[in-house]
This record gives C-alpha cells, sequence and structure tokens, in this order.
C-alpha cells in the first residue's frame, strides 16, 4: 500500500502541509517486515511510524490492537497519545489510542486487557508483563505493526534486549506482525536494524534528511568556572539570562543530584519569579505530571532536568538547550539538542556550560567533534543471558511452554541470534531449580516438566512473584520521602536506601528543589520536614551515569599536548598553565602518577586516560596490590581520566604496580572479592529471578529477615564457583565494568614511562577528582584498624576504657 | 582466639569475632539463629532457589567454633531453623553432620518464633534454659535479668573517620545481652531501631562482630 487515503491528504492539505518524502517512503514500505528509520527529532518522525496505521484503519476497519507502540519513557507514551490523537480526531478516524504504562490506573489495565484499543502505547517492561499473562494470545490477536521508538535508545540497554525477546515472542503469536524502528542518529545503523529485524529477515534503513547543522556553543560568563564540582552554581546569572532570552529552555544535567542542587541555586537567584521546574527519575510521580501538564500548557520558561527528558517528547515551543556539565559522549549530545527547535529546518540551538575547568577542555573537545560529524559508539556484545532467564520465566507465567519451541523464537531475536542451545539450557535450569552442583531442590523446583514435555511453574503462586519483579531497569534500592505525617504526610520522592542509612536526625538535604529535614524513619519510608534554614548535605540520587567515549578521551589528550591553548577561555588555559607548572600534563604515550596527601589520607592519582570502566577496574586490581603491600587502602574513585587512590599510608614508587604480567595473573582472583563485581552479581541476580526486589504484602522490610545479596554471592563463590549466575556476573563485568582490555591497551601504551610527581598538595587536575561520586571502598586491613581506633575513641569518652 | 570479653553477672563471658558467645568456666557456646535450611523454605513456598549451601556454611562455622573452645554445652538460642518444616527436610548429610558436631555433649535446642516445637534431632529441646546465673531465652523478657537472647539480629553502625561500618554486633548492659544472628543467611537490625533502644539500658555497649570483635558504646 503506497497511496495516502484521500482522508489524511486532505488533512494535509487543511494545513498546508504536504506529508515529508521519508514519511511517505516509511508508507511505502508498509508491507515489509522490518523497516528503520533514521531521523532527525522534529523531523515528524512519530508521523512517519504510525502513518502506515492511519491509513490501514482509514480505509479497512479493524476489530481489536492494530499497532503496538514502545517508547522507553513512559512520559512519550503518553506525550505520543496527546500528539496523535490530535490529528486522528481532526482526520474523524474512527481509532483508539490508549497508553499503558506503570502509571496507567488498575481498572484501566485491566479494561485494556479484555477490550484493547487499536493503538497502544506502552514500554518494554509493559509489555513484557502483558506477554506474562495467559490470555496474551488474545490481547494481542490481530497485531498488525508495532514500532519501536527511540530505538537508538533501547539498543545500548537491557530493556532493548527485554524488548527483542518480547518481539520474538509476539511475532509468534501474530505471524504477519510488522515491525518499524524509528531512530535518532546513529554511528552504525546496520546494527540497529538487526536488533530490530526477525533474525535472519533482512531489514530496510530509511533516512530522513538530517537538516541544518545545529548552532551549538559554549556559554560564555563572566565568572570562570571553577576548579571543581559539578554544580556550575557561578553559571547562573548567565543561565538565567538565557532563560529571559528564550520562550522555553531545557536544562540538562547528568545526575540528579547537581540537577536538584542546581535548581535550588536557580531558584535563590530568580528575583522576577520565571516560572521554572524541575523533573527527574527519583521525583515523586504527581509532582512530575504536574510539571509535564504545566510544561505542555507553555507556562514554564525553563525545566531543570536528566536523562528523564532525554529523549523525543515533544513540549512545547523548545528553543534552547543548555547542557550543564560535560557531554561526555558525542552521539548523545548531538541526540539531546536535536531536542530544540521541534521544526523541520530549523537549526537547533544549543549551549554547553562546563561545570568545572576540566570539562571546559572536554567541552571544547566535543564541540570539534560536533563540528566534525563525528559520532562515537562501541558495538555491544550478544544478547545476556540473565534476560533470558528472567524472559523464561515470563514465558512460564503464561502457561506451560515447549523447549525446543522457545529456544528457537528466542534465537530469532537479533541480540540472542548467536546464543547455543546448552546457553539456552543451563539458562533452563537455572529457572528450573536454580542450576546448582548440589541438587537440592528436586522436590521445590521452579518449573517441572510434564509427561507431555512441556515446561510449567511448579507453584502457581510464583507467577505473582516473577510478575512483581519484571524488568531490567536496576534503581539501587531507594525509600519512598515523605512530610511527616502530621503535617501533611505529603510524598515528596525517593532517595537511595544507602543516602537514608548515613542520615541522622537533624541532617538536611535537598529533594524536588526544597531543603528537608531528616526527622526518622517510619516502616520503610524517610519522614522529613521542611527546614529552610540551613545548608543542605547532598542528595546522593543515582543518575545516569555517562562514560566519556574514547575518541574525546583521545581528543582531550591532544590538546593538553598543545603548547598554548588558543581555544580555551584564558581561565582554563591558566589552569592546565599551572598544572604544566606544579607538576605536568598527561602525555600520550606516557602515564602521569601524582602521589600527595589530603584530609588525613595518602592519596594517588593515576591518570590512564582508559575509559570510567577500565580506570574503575584499574583501581582495583591497585587497591589490591596495595592491600597486599600493607599500605592500608581505603578506597578509590574512578573517572574516565583518572583513578584516585586513598588510604592511610602513602605510594611511594607506583613503577612496580603496573607490572602487566602481575595485574593480568591477579585479575581472577582480585576480581572475585571485590565490590564492583558484588554490585554487578546483584543487578543480574535480580534481573534473572535469583533476588526479588518487589514480593507481595509489599516490599522487603530491610529487617532481619532480608539479607544483604553480598552474601549469596560469597557464598557461590565458595561453593559453587561455576554457578550461571557467576559466570554471567563475570561476562557482565568483563565487557561492561571490567573491561580490562583498555587496560592491556593504556598499558602497552605507556610501557615504562611512568612520571610519578609527588607533591605536598592536591594538584589542579586532580582536584576535581576528590569530589566525584561513586566512590568504592576497599574492605581491608584498614577497616580494622579504623574500627579499633575509632572504639577506643568512643570507650574513652564515654569512661568506659 | 579472637574475643572480646564481657563481664555480666559476675561472670567473665567471650564475644567471639564469629557472632557466638562463650562462657569458659561452664563450658557452654551460644548460637542464636542459624536459621538453617532458610533456602529450602524459601523454594517450598514459590520463591527463588537461593544457592542451597547456607546449612554447610552455618555448620562448617558452628564446627571451627566448637573445636576452638572444647566447650561441653552448646546452646542453639531458637531461630535454628527456618521453620519446622525446614529442619525435617535437612538433607542426610546435614542431619549427621549435626549428630557428629552433637557427640559428647550437652546440646540444647531453645525454642524460637521460627521453630517452636520439637524438632527430629538429638539434644534436648526447651523453651527456654536456666543456668544460674544465666537465663538462656529466645526473645528478650522486659525485667528480666541475666538473661541471653537472640531474635533481633542487632548490628551496629559505626561511624569513623573515613566511612561508616556496618556489622552484627552483640549488645550487652548489665541485666542482658541480645546475641548477633549466627546463620549465613541472616540480615541485622539496626541497634538504634526503637525494638533494640527502648530494649538495653542507656549504658549498653555493643560488640561488633569480624575478623577482631570491637567494643563500643551502643550507637543511638
Amino acid at each position: 500500500m503506497s497511496a495516502l487515503p484521500q482522508l489524511i491528504t486532505d488533512w494535509f492539505a487543511a494545513r498546508g502541509w504536504q506529508p515529508h518524502p521519508h514519511q511517505l517512503a516509511m508508507l511505502a514500505r508498509a508491507e515489509d517486515p522490518a523497516t528503520l528509520l533514521i531521523a532527525p527529532t522534529g523531523g515528524g518522525k512519530t508521523m512517519a511510524g504510525f502513518l502506515p496505521t492511519l491509513a490501514e484503519l482509514a480505509t479497512h476497519p479493524h476489530a481489536g490492537l492494530h499497532t503496538l507502540y514502545v517508547s522507553p519513557l513512559k512520559a512519550l507514551a503518553a506525550d505520543i497519545k496527546r500528539n496523535l490523537t490530535g490529528p486522528v480526531t481532526e482526520m474523524g478516524l474512527p481509532i483508539r489510542i490508549e497508553d499503558r504504562t506503570g502509571d496507567t490506573s488498575a481498572t484501566q489495565k485491566r479494561r485494556q486487557r479484555v477490550d484493547p484499543p487499536h493503538i497502544l502505547l506502552t514500554t518494554p517492561e509493559s509489555l513484557a508483563l502483558l506477554l506474562s499473562y495467559e490470555d496474551a494470545p488474545r490481547i494481542f490477536a490481530g497485531l498488525q505493526r508495532v514500532v519501536v521508538d527511540e530505538i537508538h535508545a533501547l539498543a545500548e540497554s537491557k530493556r532493548g534486549d527485554q524488548l527483542f525477546l518480547g518481539l520474538a515472542r509476539l511475532q509468534g503469536l501474530c505471524p504477519g506482525l510488522r515491525r518499524v524502528g524509528l531512530s535518532a542518529t546513529v554511528e552504525d545503523p546496520a546494527a540497529i536494524a538487526r536488533l530490530l529485524a526477525r533474525h535472519p529477515d533482512p531489514c530496510a534503513i530509511l533516512q530522513a534528511d538530517p537538516g541544518p547543522a545545529p548552532d551549538i556553543r559554549m556559554l560564555e560568563t563572566a565568572e570562570a568556572p571553577p576548579w571543581a564540582g559539578g554544580g556550575a552554581a557561578y553559571a547562573i546569572p548567565a543561565v538565567l539570562e538565557q532563560v529571559k532570552a528564550h520562550r522555553t529552555t531545557l536544562i540538562f544535567h547528568n545526575t540528579r543530584a547537581q540537577a536538584e542542587i542546581f535548581f535550588h541555586n536557580l531558584w535563590l537567584a530568580n528575583d522576577e519569579g520565571l516560572p521554572i521546574g524541575i523533573h527527574h527519575g527519583s521525583l515523586d510521580r504527581l509532582q512530575r505530571q504536574r510539571v509535564e501538564a504545566a510544561m505542555v500548557r507553555g507556562e514554564l520558561r525553563a525545566i531543570v532536568c536528566t536523562g528523564t527528558l532525554d529523549l523525543g517528547i515533544d513540549w512545547g515551543d523548545v528553543d534552547l538547550i543548555i547542557q550543564i556539565g560535560a557531554p561526555k559522549n558525542v552521539k548523545r549530545l548531538v541526540q539531546r539538542i536535536g531536542r530544540a527547535n521541534h521544526r523541520y529546518n530549523a537549526p537547533s540551538k544549543a549551549l554547553l556550560v562546563p561545570a568545572n575547568r576540566f570539562e571546559v577542555v572536554e567541552c571544547v573537545a566535543a564541540l570539534e567533534a560536533v563540528r566534525e560529524g563525528a559520532l562515537d559508539g562501541e558495538p555491544r556484545g550478544p544478547g545476556p543471558r540473565d534476560v533470558l532467564c528472567q524472559q523464561i520465566l515470563i514465558t512460564a507465567c503464561a502457561g506451560p511452554f515447549d523447549a525446543e519451541a522457545l529456544f528457537a523464537e528466542v534465537t530469532s531475536a537479533g541480540p540472542y541470534a548467536a546464543l547455543t542451545r546448552a546457553e539456552f539450557d543451563a539458562c533452563l535450569d537455572f529457572c528450573a531449580t536454580g542450576g546448582y552442583a548440589l541438587a537440592a531442590y528436586d522436590r521445590w523446583r521452579r518449573l517441572m516438566q510434564r509427561p507431555d514435555g512441556l515446561w510449567q511453574l511448579r507453584d502457581p503462586r510464583a507467577v505473582t512473584n516473577i510478575r512483581m519483579n519484571i524488568g531490567t531497569i536496576q534503581d539501587t534500592d531507594t525509600l519512598q520521602v515523605r512530610l511527616r505525617r502530621n503535617r501533611g504526610g505529603k510524598p515528596l520522592g525517593e532517595i537511595e536506601e544507602s543516602f537514608a542509612a548515613t542520615l541522622t536526625p537533624g541532617d538536611t538535604f535537598l529533594i524536588g528543589g526544597q531543603i528537608v529535614k531528616y526527622e526518622g524513619l517510619r516502616e520503610m519510608t524517610v519522614e522529613v520536614s521542611r527546614d529552610a534554614r540551613k545548608k543542605p548535605r547532598i542528595a546522593t540520587f543515582m543518575g545516569t551515569k555517562f562514560a566519556t567515549s574514547t575518541q574525546l578521551s583521545e581528543r582531550i589528550l591532544a590538546l593538553f599536548a598543545q603548547a598554548d591553548w588558543p581555544q580555551l577561555p584564558a581561565h582554563t588555559a591558566d589552569w592546565l598553565s599551572l598544572q604544566r607548572e606544579v607538576s605536568r600534563l598527561p602525555q600520550q604515550g606516557r602515564l602521569l602518577v601524582e602521589s600527595f596527601p589530603f584530609d588525613t589520607r595518602a592519596h594517588t592519582c593515576v591518570y590512564g586516560f582508559a575509559g570510567r570502566n577500565a580506570q574503575q577496574t584499574l583501581g582495583l586490581l591497585l587497591t589490591n596490590r596495595l592491600e597486599e603491600m600493607g599500605l592500608h587502602p581505603l578506597g578509590f574513585v574512578a573517572t574516565d581520566y583518572a583513578t584516585l587512590i586513598w588510604g592511610l599510608d602513602p605510594v611511594e614508587d607506583p613503577a612496580p604496580l603496573f607490572d602487566a604480567a602481575r595485574l593480568r595473573e591477579g585479575l581472577g582472583t582480585w576480581l572475585a572479592g571485590n565490590a564492583v563485581m558484588k554490585r554487578t552479581f546483584k543487578t543480574s541476580a535480580t534481573i534473572a529471578g535469583l533476588i526479588e526486589r518487589n514480593r507481595p504484602g509489599g516490599r522487603k522490610t530491610g529487617r532481619q529477615a532480608t539479607f544483604s545479596s553480598d552474601i549469596l554471592y560469597d557464598t557461590l563463590q565458595k561453593y559453587d564457583p561455576d554457578h550461571l549466575l557467576l559466570q554471567i556476573t563475570r561476562e557482565e563485568a568483563l565487557r561492561g565494568l571490567v573491561d580490562f582490555g583498555r587496560i592491556e591497551e593504556m598499558l602497552a601504551r605507556i610501557g615504562t614511562r611512568i612520571d610519578h610527581v609527588r607533591l605536598d598538595r592536591v594538584t589542579p587536575l586532580a582536584a576535581p577528582m576528590l569530589l566525584e561520586v561513586g566512590k568504592v571502598p576497599v574492605n581491608g586491613a584498614a577497616e580494622e584498624r579504623l574500627l579499633a581506633e575509632e572504639a577506643a575513641r568512643l570507650l574513652e569518652t564515654a569512661g568506659i576504657g | 582466639m579472637n574475643a572480646c570479653d564481657l563481664s555480666f553477672c559476675g561472670l567473665r563471658l567471650r564475644a567471639l569475632g564469629s557472632g557466638a558467645l562463650f562462657w569458659p568456666e561452664a563450658g557452654v557456646l551460644c548460637v542464636s539463629d542459624l536459621h538453617l535450611g532458610k533456602s529450602e523454605r524459601m523454594a517450598r513456598r514459590g520463591g527463588a532457589a537461593l544457592p542451597p549451601y547456607e546449612t554447610r556454611d552455618t555448620l562448617t562455622r558452628l564446627a571451627a567454633d566448637l573445636d576452638a573452645t572444647g566447650a561441653r554445652v552448646v546452646v542453639c538460642l531458637g531461630d535454628s531453623f527456618d521453620d519446622l518444616g525446614a529442619a525435617a527436610a535437612l538433607p542426610e548429610a546435614e542431619r549427621l553432620w549435626i549428630t557428629r558436631l552433637q557427640a559428647g555433649r550437652r546440646w540444647v535446642w531453645i525454642e524460637g518464633n521460627h521453630d517452636a516445637g520439637p524438632v527430629d534431632l538429638g539434644g534436648a529441646h526447651l523453651a527456654e534454659l536456666a543456668m544460674a546465673p544465666l537465663t538462656f531465652r529466645h526473645i528478650a523478657l522486659a525485667g528480666a535479668v541475666g538473661e541471653i537472647s537472640g531474635h533481633y539480629h542487632p548490628k551496629a553502625v559505626i561511624r569513623t573517620r573515613a566511612r561508616a561500618i556496618s556489622r552484627p554486633a552483640f549488645l550487652a548492659d548489665r541485666d542482658r545481652i541480645v546475641m548477633p544472628a549466627y546463620g549465613t543467611y541472616t540480615g541485622g537490625l539496626r541497634c538504634d531501631d526503637a525494638a533494640l533502644a527502648g530494649l538495653m539500658r542507656p549504658d549498653a555497649v555493643a560488640v561488633l562482630t569480624g575478623a577482631v570483635p570491637h567494643m563500643v558504646p551502643m550507637p543511638r
């Protein structure tokens, strides 16, 4: 079908519009089994995805679900519903459009299962949940098309792996299903096409006109950025001026904590009382929805936000994007600035605001890359098996299944095309019996094989548990924050459990732009009261932490090598000169190591420029060596450029630390016991269904009934080191968090050229490291020494000793 | 031995880094909240199949403490099994192991809220055990004196100059000792929780378990 029905042509004509060429191209390919459209934000991408649906429904009345739309964000589903309902109503088409996300009411969800709309807008998690119902075949009966929006974002995560497994399942239910992917500009469209299409179906890639080059600059401020920190408070006056000069500004931050602090400071300086809102994933849903609604009505002049607004939500007339903090990744930056000026053929306008002087260098490097159109990206490995384990459990919830058929279905999903039968069987065994070397669960196996060979859940009660734990998003454990009950009990949002554990009554922190005082923990809720007087402690919300790409790292090292820096602002050039004066600048082909005392501890900073993950691994390996050497390391923090290690005793000679053979040899054993592996294990064990985040009858109480996932990890290491979950943990760590390849590459690059600079204070370049979040503790002898010290002090104070 | 001495009711008791309490004079080793068979119970109730190794891990540590102390009497202070079904379902190898540990010593199972009833294993089953001047029971009673109890799985969080460290802990004042949980699959309740803060006297101490036990004023 390639002709646009008259109804729709008339609608375009009545507005003096005509369809974009790529929208018509999508219509022409409407019968293809899979099509990927690459288009800039604002390129009428969504309409391109839905035009074939509207055309089909305009000419052929359809009963039940026709098109399923999946996006990574709940807000995006709601937004598309709004933007699609308008034209559909105006065209007078009898099409019912509904969204279904975690925010949809239970009543509405039940009704949707009985009587599905023509177009259902949802998220990968809600789709997975739908597929776990026994009546999934009836819900999806007649489904013709599936549209995956922002597929470039999904393709980078386990949410995408889960979605592509879900599509394989859907294809089994609806053999004629056609798939469409909508993507922002990416470096390797073919890789995304392979994920989208049923393996080994072909998938055409359509490219829309990318539009004019963006107008992107670094924000000029009267005041220089600070030497360290991520708040960018110095830029508040300049940012306010920009907000005043534009209709609507989106102010992006890399972390929620930074967004909170910036918003707080912005309000303190907002003398004119401009309507400015805040939006991030830790805020209470009602608060987020209020901001979204105000935005749609055009009532807000600016929104301070994080990655939750990253994707193509079309909220009114955004004419300026401000990125606070270094963009870390050229591709993401390009996608983010595409958010401004949602009119085709108008250049997007964006300003970069470095939060500190190191980020000035990063921003300049990123601007150069954007101008050259050099996108970055690294290929993802095969689909992870923890997601597969969850998929097997989801399948079992829907009813008895045949292992052979499920294997065939799973390997038709792009990420799992190369999965072997043995790998699949190991996952099935894990789901059925736990997959332990000790066969302990013959009686209580989770899945059992029936006489007819089909697999089913032994205990139907398990269905509730499994459904409650669907999804691959791993928020760290969070606690709800409420105003104390006798003062209204209003929910404000969430904070991390680990952060809550550090609070004592009277402590203050920021949430939703207000300062609150910690009153106490009641059941699993953090009770607070408003407190406007004090300076807050900083809430360590999780935020997406981007890793700086290899390309950017290399550009920065090249920049460092210049004799002077005409393209940098004077303050930053002066700062680099100062670093060159008191220490030196990191160079290609050499390794700079600085040692200095700070805050009663000895610090060593290693400028490896190997990327965050490799620098993190280096931190683990080096702290292990230091522990062996009796130097009492306490912890480390890694950025994309350096690893900063602190401990009780100073490092005298770093050269032996970088012996490649010893680092390699120790990798296996050292990795086993460290915190990063435990964190990785927790994530995979939760996805695979070994750890249940949610239990019927309320969440885990965090009291004596529950115990840490670290105990499970240690127990498996001790008694069952070849267990599937430990294999998955090692795989995940090696490909993601460990990235030993980059360390090898770095070691080869530096050879023996190690420059150790010892100083009596923090160096200009090392200072920002001290404020990095994500510090990794080392649990070694230093902990015993600290406890002994503190115990002695406490006993003495109490007069008991 | 890695232990911290506690003076209690005129006795010298030793809080071991493992979480066991030893009374050298009477040769009594007390452990609380073993929660043996926890993984079996979870699986039976349709939950996840946890690594089924917690019983052998707990018994391995208990055997090491028995070797190190040469205890003549063992008091398991309740919640020794995650429930009575878990006790009944212990694999043969682990039942035999417990029998071996019991050989040549007096063994007392105190009833807990998880295992309130006799189990089909050797040893005496008691609601509580009096050994003057001490009384062993699972859940502390208000107003009791000379009482050793468990149940709460206390843990203490100490803020040091570098970081906060959290460990299972003994809580002790002049009237009572509340034991940390000994079982491998157990979590903890912070001792500043109202249930524990209200139970202990203001001058109570906490002994943090670990490679070296550390005594501190009980954090509140």
